[in-house]
């Protein structure tokens, strides 16, 4: 773990943003703005079942009733829905084997460090690539299906595994849940599938990468993942987006079941591009991920790290139905310059003997806003329920605010919880004090905030944590002195 | 010229208030010097200066370090050139590991010196080699920087970083207070293994006590901002017995001695 480290710290450059960079490619685009043509419009390109279309209009029309959500602290001019492109797709679409991606996509995931050559893959992942609005790779797809395994986009998972698709999608975030879930309903156009079958552990990791490439566009994906029981499964996300000085909306929704026994561990890196320094563009992150621990002693976990978008508001959680089911939320978010994040977590407890633990590391820099919002609700019938928060902010500067908003309602009597909570700043002698043993001021608060977070990364995959680190180390870039 | 350190009329001033008056020190290498002095007299400050601690105000004089303008350099480059502060009061930080600190701050001032990076495994080895020196349990590697240490502990592991970052100028700024005397006496045992020809140490404290075990070439008084009175170890026992304040009863008549 050291070397990495002082790879990462040597890699620290002057850099910004460096997944900022506009492909060429040519894409299918939408009509901008959104009615029920366009619906119909994205129903029909990607030639989904009739009871698809019905599903999207009736989230649609439900939509139309609903208002966007204000509560949040976050602050931004109002978005205008007709002024969205709702589906954006590269014109070589969905191919039967890899050999077959355009070249050009291919140089996209491949600057991003992300190569669709099994080969070269990083040992045990499988990735799947979405582009904007539509997948356009799936690795190890074979050896996978060799163990029941199903690891898709989602518009296959609708062609190939309807029943599935029908039984569970929706389940846990229903469209009636919130306004964007609403809108990811009406207009989804791809994201991934997962289902692995009773009793099976899932060999590598699976993960999924996303990235947004063309101007004024929307990206809303739909992921969902279906851990039969008994079965395990850990599940890796990635995103990022070119530099615009315009705001664009990336509107996701993940459902996650874990059935008797089973375990899923999902894990985010989230880097969408944050805006320039004076808060000029950056994608608005409104999205709704959420858990279901079904069936009696299963787990879900969920670790993300968070450094990108301009706006963030997003709160994965986890629904304890099960008895004796388990819960964890494990973060790290962070903010610089005009950046805003209003993040956290929900923990629903219904069952007996559920547990919960959240890990909150929040780091505010710059101008930015970093606001942890955190739910525990014990239910009636969860006796002996439990649930330890810890809840931690790092100032860097002045004019940065760091804010919690933790509500605990518990109806059971034998429900235990804890929550805990600090604020500390990277002092002036704690930098003086790395420097004076040689170590850059710029270097030193990578150090200090990795060692800060280093309870949360040590939850990621390997691979992933060292990413991690460095992205830690990017987005705060002169956020000192 | 022998000189690692020149310190020449340094006036220094702290949220308006000058605190160092004018002071000049010269310091050759292989050389120990003592800075005592009573509370307030400016020793901490001279420290901090001389490590380049913001928020110090240089109104006038100059400070050379192997011939360089110290007070234009980066603490960190001052560091790297080889001075080091052992802290009065070491800063925590919760969970860098004091392995991944060192290592790092170590690998810094070699690739200054020309040489090459200390991978994990022979890190590991000249770090444990130096802890036993002064009595550390190697398992404090894993631990946060200073990360709930007991005073004693901080004091120890200061010095195991000088012995560890090898400086050509270190200055010790009050390492004896709040030690017992076994703790005192690794301390001193750890500084005395590293004097040599090569270096020197500017020791600064308030007691005589430290320096029976670290003995000092040259010991000078700090009072009220000045350089008072300056000799030899003898001028330690001298305070010690008298106090401070037969230095007062004299007043403004000294006269600054110069050492050459």
């Amino acid at each position: 773990m050291a070397t990495q480290q002082d790879e990462l710290l040597q890699q620290v450059t002057a850099s910004e943003y460096k997944y900022g960079f506009v492909a060429d490619i040519e894409e299918e685009l939408a009509p901008v703005g959104l009615n029920e043509e366009i619906i119909h419009y994205i129903w029909e390109r990607k030639g989904e079942p009739e009871w698809m279309l019905e599903w999207r209009l009736r989230a649609f029309r439900h939509w139309k009733t609903m208002q966007e959500p204000r509560w949040a602290k976050v602050t931004y001019p109002p978005i205008d829905y007709q002024a969205i492109r709702y589906y954006a797709a590269p014109k070589k679409r969905q191919v039967q084997s890899l050999d077959e991606v355009d070249p050009e996509i291919r140089r996209i995931f491949e600057k991003l460090g992300i190569p669709l050559e099994e080969q070269k893959l990083l040992a045990g992942v499988a990735v799947d690539a979405v582009l904007d609005s539509a997948s356009v790779a799936t690795t190890f797809k074979e050896k996978l299906a060799e163990l029941g395994i199903i690891f898709c986009s989602m518009s296959e998972a609708i062609q190939q595994h309807p029943d599935l698709v029908q039984r569970y999608l929706g389940s846990v975030v229903p469209y009636t849940d919130n306004f964007f879930a609403a809108l990811n309903s009406a207009v989804f156009s791809d994201g991934s599938f997962v289902y692995v079958p009773p009793g099976v552990r899932c060999p590598m990791e699976l993960s999924t990468y996303f990235r947004i490439n063309a101007a004024r566009t929307g990206q809303f994906e739909r992921t969902l993942i279906i851990a039969d029981e008994g079965s395990y499964v850990s599940y890796l996300e990635g995103c990022t987006a070119p530099i615009r000085d315009e705001n664009q909306l990336h509107a996701a929704v993940v459902e996650l079941i874990a059935l008797d026994g089973a375990e899923i561990k999902y894990s985010t890196v989230q880097n969408w591009y944050p805006g320039d320094r004076e808060g000029r563009g950056g994608i608005y992150n409104f999205v709704t991920k959420r858990g279901i621990c079904l069936g009696k002693e299963s787990k879900i976990s969920w670790t993300q790290v968070e450094t990108g978008s301009a706006i963030t508001w997003k709160y994965p959680s986890v629904i304890l139905k099960g008895d004796g089911s388990v819960g964890e939320f494990y973060s790290v978010a962070v903010t610089n310059n005009y950046q805003q994040a209003d993040t956290g977590t929900k923990m629903i407890h219904i069952g007996r003997h559920t547990r919960s633990r959240i890990v909150s590391k929040g780091i505010a820099a710059g101008r930015s806003n970093n606001t942890y919002r955190g739910l525990v609700r014990v239910l009636r019938g969860a006796d002996y329920a439990r649930n330890y928060t810890q809840c931690d902010s790092l100032l860097i500067g002045h004019t940065c605010g760091a804010h919690t908003f933790p509500y605990i309602e518990v109806l059971n009597p034998t429900a235990i919880t804890e929550h805990e909570a600090t604020t500390s700043k990277i002092g002036d002698d704690m930098l003086f004090y790395c420097r004076q043993r040689g170590i850059s001021e710029e270097d030193a608060v990578a150090l200090i905030v990795n060692g800060y977070c280093r309870e949360v990364l040590l939850h990621l995959p390997m691979e992933f944590a060292v990413e991690a680190q460095k992205l830690l180390a990017i987005s705060l870039e002169g956020s000192v002195g | 010229m022998d000189n690692i350190l020149i310190i020449r009329n340094l006036r220094v001033a702290v949220e308006g208030k000058e605190i160092l008056h004018g002071v000049d020190l010269e310091v050759r290498r292989g050389e120990v010097h003592a800075i005592m002095g009573p509370n307030g007299s400016g020793k901490s400050t001279l420290a901090a200066v001389l490590a380049g601690r913001e928020g110090y105000d240089i109104l006038e004089g100059e400070v050379l370090y192997n011939g360089m303008n110290l007070l234009e350099m980066e603490p960190e480059e001052r560091a790297r050139a080889g001075l080091f502060l052992a802290f009065q009061y070491p800063v925590e930080i919760p969970g860098v590991t004091m392995a991944t600190f060192l290592r790092t701050a170590l690998n810094e001032i070699r690739k200054a010196r020309g040489q090459e990076p200390l991978d994990p495994i022979a890190f590991l080895k000249i770090a444990r080699e130096r802890m036993s020196w002064v009595g550390i349990d190697p398992e404090f590697l894993q631990r946060g920087v200073n990360e709930s240490f007991s005073g004693g502990e901080k004091k120890r592991n200061e010095i195991f970083q000088l012995l560890l970052l090898e400086p050509q100028l270190a200055i010790l700024d009050e390492t004896d207070s709040g030690l017992d005397i076994d703790a005192l006496k690794v301390v001193a045992s750890g500084v005395n293994r590293m004097r040599s020809p090569e270096r020197s140490f500017v020791v600064i404290t308030h007691y005589q006590r430290l320096l029976n075990y670290i003995v000092p070439d040259v010991v000078h008084v700090l009072y009220d901002g000045r350089i008072v009175r300056s000799g030899g170890k003898e001028l330690a026992l001298q305070l010690e017995e008298r106090g401070y304040d037969w230095l007062r009863a004299e007043g403004e008549e000294l006269v600054l001695p110069s050492i050459s």
